[in-house]
């Protein structure tokens, strides 16, 4: 346990809510159906790797249209907005993002009807260095 | 605008799929994805310039797109699916806040 | 414990060791955390070794007398002496050093002989670093070594401290796989190792897979491994073990370096998994943990175990087990030759130079514990003196040899506490704030209510520097009352204090090799008696 990367203050006006609201148009989204894989510990606050999934058939009739990622501890809630439709066959996205700090990501999933899921996890962001 | 001579680098799990089939694709670009929250040396704001925007068609139709937001990585990493229906090209692109394109290209054969 | 060293040992026999009523159609032998000790060494066990959350109580976080009566471990029996403190250097006295890589190949080729192809011998990981010759050849020694027990697998975490080139160049050089299902590579997200293996014994398909430790990226030098990306990455590894079932396997055995914690948390919510052979946390348990239908093996650290399972396989099931942690004394069981060759080969060019006497100690020197040792208090004590600085910081590893009263510290002492390949003794300024962020960080690193969010070492050890610390509480409000023993005046947050320590997960990081600084420590000072926890308060226990 020694020195590593920086830990950078947490910011005071973060957005989600306006943001979690602005996507959902109030309506409030249900946990279930959203998968979210992040590690529980970054690696790197730089690049963090995060695969959103939803459990959807993704037919015509039945389908997931969007996705949104949000991050509570950044300067700005906002990370990506994913768009699928039943050529997109499965619902599920991965890039990599930045986290400012510990903070907790969350995914609101949209189908084509207006119905709306969620899931969240907690990744911490540390300075690292012990072992066993 | 103008077309950057940035080169994506494209990753299709497969180049031929039966009718149906679920296919990967994985990409990375070189952006630095500027955040516009950082300030240089002099003190002044860094001005934001990302790539904001992703799209993916399958010979010419969407089958997903994303926008990006400053907190997406540096060097932006994409990977989703798409259901193989018919053959052509896989245009990939990417739009910059100045508005210039990237663009990758792969194909899939379905048989 | 007034027992002498020749009326314990006449109690003990070979024997009785590997004493076994064979069951069943497979035996796992497990060996882990060896941290490149050839050698049988002293190890003195944790005296604090909490749980928190939901296995707050539960071993492995119980020590001491507590941990011997829940096995019905009488006190001052061998077996004692080998699982816990209490009376550690009477009873060091009386039945000696444990380990030895010879001592083992006695014991690994003893149950080949007795169960021929029904055994599968893996190892945990944490073999190729952590000791003089480990660090000089870069791995080769224990490499080499380790071939001689013909391994079926390994997996690994301290081997990645030698970087990416050095660990693809040993793994080439092995006749059996690294194992390591969660490791990806950064730019495509794709499997880096080969995550699981089939190997059939006793006419059971078996399934290994490798798990490596999942903070390998955080706990040390990214910079070395930049190409790789670790993690717990329970869904990849859902997926290996229903490939596994689907191919046939009827056994499935998860050589796993993610900590006890972990492994038990993993257990609960990944099915299909017959066995997990626990590494990385260096505890040591006399019987299996039981959960759901999984068995969790934990074979302690520094050769001091050989850990023997036998299961028997029916209908792709574990319908019977039965299971021995066998400690190593190193005076009972005898060295097996060829193995005893190999290691006096290797050692013979550097024997004298290891062998050197630096100083003295008069109290026992150790290092596992989450918030000190004797052994950390020393490193920390040079750091300052060595380094002219107001706080010494010193890494919670969990390996490093003991030494008991009165006993000589040689070259190889010190190395067996320091030997790593980012060992530079840095100094620089910090203010209070800062340095409460990081204790706080480190400690959510080891007190953190989930497991998952666990690296598995120790608290960072401290000198000049006292505090308090709440391990209840959440992360960010466990640290208090943090004191400059200098002065006896509490941390100011806003003032820059110099700080010196070691093993900076940063490249670039600059000072002599911590070794360097301890042995000129000890060479100037001679004696040294380093007295039991002194700066640290804990509360919430
Ligand atoms: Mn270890
Ligand atoms: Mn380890």
């Amino acid at each position: 346990a020694t020195l590593g990367q920086s830990i950078t203050p947490a910011f005071a006006a973060n957005n989600i809510d306006e943001m979690t609201k602005a996507f959902t148009g109030g309506a409030k989204p249900v946990a279930g159906k959203v998968k979210l894989d992040l590690p529980e510990i970054a690696e790197n606050g730089n690049t963090v790797p995060i695969t959103v999934s939803v459990d959807s058939p993704m037919t015509d009739k039945d389908y997931v249209s969007d996705v949104i990622i949000l991050a509570d501890g950044n300067p700005n809630a906002g990370v990506a907005t994913f768009h699928f439709s039943p050529a997109s066959g499965v619902a599920e996205a991965n890039t990599r993002i930045r986290l400012a700090n510990t903070q907790n990501i969350v995914a609101i999933a949209k189908t084509n009807d207006g119905k709306f899921y969620t899931a969240s996890k907690e990744v911490k962001v540390t300075i690292g260095g012990c072992g066993g | 605008m103008a077309t950057s001579s940035v080169k994506p680098r494209i990753k299709l799990d497969k180049k031929e799929a039966k009718q149906g089939d679920i296919v990967e694709v994985k990409a990375l670009v070189s952006h630095v994805m500027e955040t516009g929250q950082r300030k240089s040396a002099d003190g002044n704001v860094i001005p934001r310039k990302i790539l904001n925007k992703f799209t993916c068609t399958v010979n010419g139709k969407e089958v997903f797109s994303a926008d990006f937001e400053p907190a997406v990585s540096a060097n932006p990493y994409i990977q989703f699916k798409f259901k193989a229906t018919e053959s052509g090209p896989v245009v990939l692109t990417w739009i910059d806040d100045d508005g210039s394109k990237i663009v990758g290209e792969d194909s899939i054969k379905v048989i | 414990a007034g027992w002498s060293r020749a009326l314990a040992q006449q109690k003990l026999t070979q024997a009785d060791l590997l004493r076994f009523e064979q069951l069943g159609n497979v035996t796992l032998v497990h060996v882990t955390d060896i941290h490149g000790q050839l050698r049988p060494v002293y190890f003195r066990e944790p005296s604090i070794n909490l749980g928190t959350g939901d296995v707050k109580g539960l071993v492995p976080h119980i020590t001491g007398k507590a941990l011997l009566d829940h096995y019905k471990i009488p006190q001052g029996s061998a077996e004692a002496y080998a699982l816990a403190y209490p009376d550690f250097a009477a009873l060091a006295k009386s039945y000696g050093r444990l380990g030895g890589l010879d001592r083992i190949a006695t014991i690994v080729k003893a149950i080949r002989a007795e169960r021929g192809d029904r055994t599968v011998f893996l190892d945990g990981g944490d073999t190729w670093q952590n000791s003089f010759t480990s660090l000089t050849t870069k791995g080769q020694d224990m490499v080499d070594c380790m071939a001689l027990l013909k391994p079926d697998a390994m997996t690994g975490h301290w081997e990645f401290t030698l970087g990416t080139d050095r660990v693809k160049e040993l793994i080439g050089q092995l006749e059996f796989p690294f194992l390591a299902q969660n490791v990806r590579d950064t730019e495509w997200d794709e499997p880096a190792f080969e995550a699981m293996r089939m190997i059939e014994r006793g006419g059971v398909k078996i399934a290994v897979i490798g798990q490596a430790l999942p903070y390998t990226a955080v706990a040390n030098p990214r910079w070395m491994i930049p190409n790789w990306s670790f993690g717990i990455r329970e869904n990849d590894l859902r997926a290996n073990v229903e490939k596994a079932r689907k191919d046939g396997a009827q056994l499935v055995v998860l050589l796993s370096h993610n900590g006890f914690d972990v492994d038990r948390k993993l257990a609960s919510r990944v099915s299909g998994i017959d066995v997990i052979l626990t590494g990385h946390t260096h505890d040591a348990l006399p019987a299996v943990v039981k959960v759901g239908k999984t068995l969790l093996v934990a074979s302690g650290s520094h050769g001091k175990f050989v850990s023997r399972l036998d299961l028997d396989v029916r209908d792709g099931e574990v319908k019977g087990h039965r299971f021995r942690l066998i400690p190593v004394f190193s005076d009972v069981i005898a060295p097996d030759a060829e193995m005893a060759t190999k290691i006096d080969t290797i050692r013979k060019p550097h024997e004298k130079m290891l062998g050197e006497t630096i100083g003295r100690t008069e109290t026992t020197l150790y290092r596992r514990g989450n918030f000190n040792g004797t052994l950390d208090d020393v490193i920390c004590d040079a750091l300052l003196s060595e380094r002219d600085a107001e706080i010494a910081l010193s890494p919670g590893f969990r390996w490093g040899a003991s030494l008991l009263p009165g006993q000589d510290i040689t070259r190889e002492d010190i190395y067996n506490a320091t030997a790593i390949t980012y060992p530079n003794a840095y100094r620089m300024t910090m203010n209070g704030a800062r340095l409460k962020d990081i204790l706080e960080d480190v400690a959510d690193n080891l007190f953190h209510p989930d497991p998952y969010y666990q690296q598995g070492g120790d608290m960072v050890r401290v000198g000049g520097l006292s505090y308090t610390i709440d391990v209840g509480k959440p992360g960010g409000q466990r640290i208090s009352d943090m004191t400059l023993l200098r002065t006896g005046k509490p941390l100011e947050p806003a003032r820059d204090y110099t700080i010196t320590g070691w093993a900076s997960v940063n490249e670039g990081t600059e000072g002599p090799p911590i070794w360097d600084v301890v042995t000129n420590y000890i060479t100037k000072k001679k004696v040294v008696a380093p007295k039991e926890l002194q700066n640290v308060r804990v509360m919430g226990v």
